[in-house]
């Protein structure tokens, strides 16, 4: 039989394995094997959200309003959406700072304001404390309950009983006695408990179990299923509007209402921060979280509607708490067994939601309330303790003692004018005034602490008027009178009627007008003035941490400290041995020897901050730091070029990106460049290659007559004189050779002489004529010259111009036939200049011969017998005779009818050449 | 009787001079101006031996020995490339188409009549 003894002792058998969990999680933990290290184990430790509230509330909610306990849940779900942008920063803000809590992650944000941190701490406490009496309540209830069984009484009213006969009183101190052994066994600089996190992901796991057990008993077991349920519930009047929207008054505002609450107490809620920012273990874990806790949530709540709608249909008319049902329903059909697991899943969503919660409000209140008012008072300084880890444990058990008999009194005072739902949307509430804050604080660099203080306080001021009062009032400890008539009797002011706004229910009213003001007043209050300097650093710190390479700070600290005074003061705080450790890990990442020789600088001046953050917030941390350092204070401008430094940064790196691109460009030229001049190179050795072969051809003929005249003296005499004819004209073909090739090397680097002077130009063809008369004569060609009377004077080289001429007029009797040649000079003045035709009847040039006779040692004449004479050098150099001028040589061929070369020198305008006369 | 000797380049003073060395040492002459003269002479002549200029119009030398050595009936034809590009490569080229010596101009009468003579398996 389940007697008292018995509930209580497996009660305490379910805590001590919890402890065990946690126990062995700690272990783990020290021995560097974390079991949290799991993303499984963060996502069941975020179900810390589901509390007793959830557990028993949720059917009491859906008894009353049929779907309308389902914002609560789906809050969450769409929110979980966003964690990989809102949380992953959230938790990389609070890694880098070193955040404990979310009071520490305002203050520090608004640049780390002891005044904020106290206030955060103060909403957090007064908001929470409601939702810490529902889990006393629940605890309490459901143990009277079953306690009674077989019989089922509902428990009497919340101080009815004497204090002392009061179960509730016992299950906080016994709550608080756990939380303590969990929580503050020793002082961490990190703020972390491994063991705390094992046993809540344990928890968490038993209370879904538990939950879904009693589920599937009442569905299947009861029931005949889903459809059965809902068709019997179907049947009856008074049931059937709770499977409908808008039942029990949820209209759509209200809807929207709750779930954005819930989406913002799923992140703001201290226990839900303390989980998932300050235990995470590593930013990946969020990647799981996101669908293993939509999912937790699914699960918790698959059950709810038919244990509801079971439990009114059973219980109709007989007076049973809704709030009660996963209890009783069991308990109706004979099963103490499955009841007293019922009691153990409660107790289980309760313990976790307490340790968590009073674990993150002590953290705060030692570390923004208390810490801040022993420094202001220099209490800790003038005692010159030594190790102060012992005062810091004391106080924060005595936070927690005091935040669970606060708990417990609000219970007293308020507890039964609330079903769960309600006391638990009333710390929503609350916490939500720290979402504009928060958010803002994340994402708006122009944040101000007046700013932060004006919002939270003027939400808290509205949540407290319209909300916590109204629910002290409604049990009847305050009198009721401002709730009807207004505070003053001024009906604009009714608390929850607010400037006449009706037909809202009270949380949606009080959370509309809360962050109205809220909102408001942080931003305008925000905007009143610039940031200044320590704002601003923090604000780079929290806005742009995903910007920043590694963990900085220390960029906006100046002056001078020693090691000899952080290591001790570190040392009080978080103990001796534990400080020497983490400087002794931090001179190890900075490549130095040991503690002794660190530099005391920026960098381990906010190492030993953060440090002492972690034990006892990150304001206090500063405080207790400036002690012992020389801070030099810097200005707003100083910050701001810190700031624009690190812009200037960002725009160097790009300058660097665009140089590189540059110099890309630049390697790409040369490399053109490069082959260029390879391809010049090979040019210059074709070259050299053509003159050796062109030098070598002639000496053969030489060294071979030679030769032969020198070995054989009975050559006969006509022989003899052939021979040394040969050896005479090849001994001028060579002559001639080596001159043009000089002279194409000069005229080619620009090293050749002109000498420019007044010349006619038909002069410079009638003289070229009568040199080449001889060799016309000879092969009986017909030369024809037609000249004007007279032409412009040109300032050129004489001597090049009758060069150039007399390539021509060579070329073309060498190239026509015998005899039949005919050559026709022809010099007339065009508008370009003068021009000269030098036209033959020789075989005329192919397309690929008219472009390759301008390149040297490339004669035409290759489909003829004997080879032309010449040295291949001839028209290459003309024609860089004639650009010199800047002319032109071309010529104009159609194959079987001649040939026409023709030469335009430019006139009337003197050369830009004079200067190299001479 | 005689040996016959093709001599093949586009140099008329070459040609001249190499056709009275040859004659002077015994053998018969014949001479082709451009390359494919100098394959149709090897045909229609077929000599005993071939003075092959590299640079040479319509067909150069290396491609008048290969057309020579593709031809079974003409592989008794001794090939002697003469050139005025003396680079290895060069040499190396024509020994490798074919050619059974190679020798740059201008070249020593005595040392061309000596290799003449020993590829037509003859007392120096």
């Amino acid at each position: 039989m389940l007697t008292g003894t018995t509930i209580v002792a497996v009660s305490f058998v379910y805590l001590l394995l919890l402890f065990a969990v946690a126990y062995v999680g700690d272990k783990r933990a020290d021995a560097g094997r974390s079991i949290i290290a799991n993303p499984t184990i963060y996502a069941l430790s975020l179900a810390v959200y589901c509390t007793t509230w959830t557990y028993y509330g949720s059917v009491g909610r859906a008894a009353s309003s049929g779907l309308g306990f389902v914002p609560i849940f789906l809050g969450p779900t769409l929110v979980v959406a966003l964690w990989w942008f809102v949380m992953l920063k959230m938790v990389r803000i609070g890694k880098t700072n070193r955040i404990t809590s979310i009071a520490d992650f305002i203050a520090s944000r608004y640049g780390k304001s002891h005044l904020l941190g106290g206030l955060v701490t103060v909403i957090a406490v007064l908001g929470v404390i409601p939702y810490i009496a529902l889990q006393l309540k629940a605890v309490s209830n459901s143990f009277t309950i079953l306690n009674n069984y077989p019989a089922i009484v509902m428990p009497a009213k919340a101080g009815t009983v004497p204090w002392l006969a009061d179960t509730t009183l016992y299950i906080a101190l016994i709550m608080a006695a756990f939380t303590i052994l969990f929580g503050t066994r020793h002082l961490d600089a990190t703020e972390r408990h491994e063991g705390m996190v094992a046993a809540v992901a344990f928890e968490s796991l038993v209370k879904l179990v538990i939950f879904l057990a009693v589920g599937l008993y009442v569905t299947y077991g009861i029931y005949d299923g889903f459809g059965d349920i809902f068709s019997r519930a179907a049947q009856d009047a008074e049931l059937q509007p709770l499977m409908l929207m808008g039942a029990g008054g949820n209209s759509h505002g209200s809807w929207f209402a709750m779930t954005l609450l819930s989406m913002l107490a799923v992140m703001f809620l201290p226990r839900q921060f303390q989980v998932a920012v300050v235990e995470n273990v590593n930013e990946n874990h969020l990647r799981r979280a996101i669908w293993l806790f939509p999912l937790y949530l699914l699960l918790i709540n698959i059950f709810v509607l038919p244990i509801a709608l079971g439990g009114l249909m059973l219980f109709a008319g007989q007076g049973v708490d809704a709030d009660t049902f996963v209890l009783t329903l069991p308990m109706a059909y004979g099963h103490g067994w499955l009841a007293l697991l019922v009691f153990i899943g409660g107790l289980s969503a309760a313990t976790g939601m307490i340790i968590v919660e009073t674990i993150a409000l002590s953290t705060m209140v030692c570390n923004d309330l208390v810490m801040p008012l022993l420094l202001r008072y220099r209490w800790l300084v003038l005692q010159g303790q030594d190790d102060l880890t012992g005062v810091l444990l004391g106080i924060r058990r005595g936070a927690i003692i005091l935040i669970l008999l606060l708990g417990y009194l609000y219970f007293r005072l308020a507890g039964e004018a609330h079903a769960l739902v309600s006391i638990g949307l009333i710390s929503f509430a609350a916490v939500a005034q720290f979402a504009p804050a928060m958010i803002g604080g994340m994402y708006w660099r122009g944040g101000t602490r007046p700013g932060a203080l004006a919002g939270l306080a003027g939400g808290f001021a509205v949540w407290l008027y319209t909300l916590l009062l109204p629910s002290f009032a409604k049990s009847g400890w305050l009198p009721g009178d401002f709730l009807q008539h207004g505070l003053f009797g001024l009906a604009e002011l009714r608390p929850q009627e607010l400037l006449g706004i009706r037909g809202m229910d009270p949380i949606a009213h009080s959370l509309f007008w809360s962050l109205l003001v809220n909102i408001g007043a942080y931003v305008c209050v925000s905007l009143m003035r610039r940031p200044n300097a320590i704002e601003a650093g923090q604000a780079m710190l929290f806005v742009d941490v995903f910007k920043q390479s590694r963990p900085s700070g220390g960029a906006f600290w100046r002056g001078s400290a020693e090691v000899g005074d952080l290591l001790p003061l570190i040392g009080r705080f978080i103990g001796r041995d534990r400080a020497r450790t983490a400087f002794a890990d931090y001179a190890r990442t900075r490549g130095v020897a040991g503690v002794e020789v660190l530099k005391a600088d920026a960098g381990l001046v906010h190492f030993a901050e953060t440090t002492l953050a972690g034990a006892i917030g990150s304001a206090s941390a500063r405080v207790m730091v400036a002690s012992v350092v020389q801070e030099e204070p810097l200005g707003l401008d100083e910050v701001m070029n810190i700031l624009d430094e690190a812009s200037q940064v960002r725009a160097y790196s790009k300058r660097l990106e665009q140089k590189s691109l540059e110099l890309e460009a630049a390697t790409r030229e040369l490399r053109s460049a490069n082959e260029r001049l390879k391809e010049l190179d090979r040019l210059k050795d074709d070259f050299m290659s053509s003159v050796t072969h062109e030098l070598r051809t002639p000496l053969t003929s030489i060294r071979a007559f030679s030769e032969m005249l020198l070995e054989d003296p009975k050559i006969d005499l006509a022989d003899r004189k052939r021979f040394l004819g040969i050896i005479v004209s090849e001994t001028e073909r060579l002559t001639r050779l080596v001159n043009q090739v000089l002279d194409m090397a000069k005229i080619e680097s620009g090293h050749a002489e002109w000498h420019n002077g007044e010349v006619n130009l038909i002069e410079v063809v009638e003289q070229a004529a009568a040199s080449t008369s001889q060799l016309f004569k000879d092969k009986g060609v017909t030369l024809e010259l037609q000249l004007p009377d007279a032409v412009p004077v040109l300032l050129a080289d004489r001597d090049r111009l009758v060069q150039v001429m007399l390539n021509l007029l060579s070329n073309a009797v060498k190239f026509v036939a015998r005899d039949a040649g005919r050559v026709r000079v022809a010099l007339a003045l065009t508008a370009e200049g003068l021009r000269v035709d030098v036209h033959d009847n020789g075989p005329g040039l192919t397309p690929e011969e008219q472009l390759i006779v301008f390149e040297k040692f490339r004669q035409g004449g290759n489909t003829m017998t004997d080879k032309p004479q010449g040295t291949g050098l001839g028209l290459p150099i003309s024609r860089q005779i004639v650009e010199h001028y800047g002319g032109r040589l071309w010529v104009e061929s159609a194959a079987g009818e001649g040939a026409c070369f023709s030469f335009l020198m430019p006139c009337g305008k003197s050369t830009d050449t004079d200067e190299e006369a001479g | 009787m005689a040996k016959k000797i093709l001599i093949a380049d586009d140099e008329q003073n070459i040609v001249i001079s190499l056709e009275f060395l040859m004659k002077r040492e015994g053998f018969t002459v014949c001479v082709a101006n451009d390359g494919q003269e100098a394959l149709d002479k090897v045909r229609s002549e077929s000599p005993d031996l071939v003075l092959l200029d590299v640079m040479m119009p319509r067909k150069n030398g290396y491609e008048v020995c290969q057309e020579i050595r593709a031809e079974p009936a003409l592989q008794g034809t001794r090939i002697l490339m003469l050139t005025a590009k003396g680079r290895e490569t060069e040499v190396t080229k024509g020994l490798a188409i074919g050619a059974d010596a190679y020798m740059t101009k201008p070249f020593s009468t005595k040392e061309l009549v000596a290799k003449v003579k020993s590829l037509l398996d003859m007392p120096a």
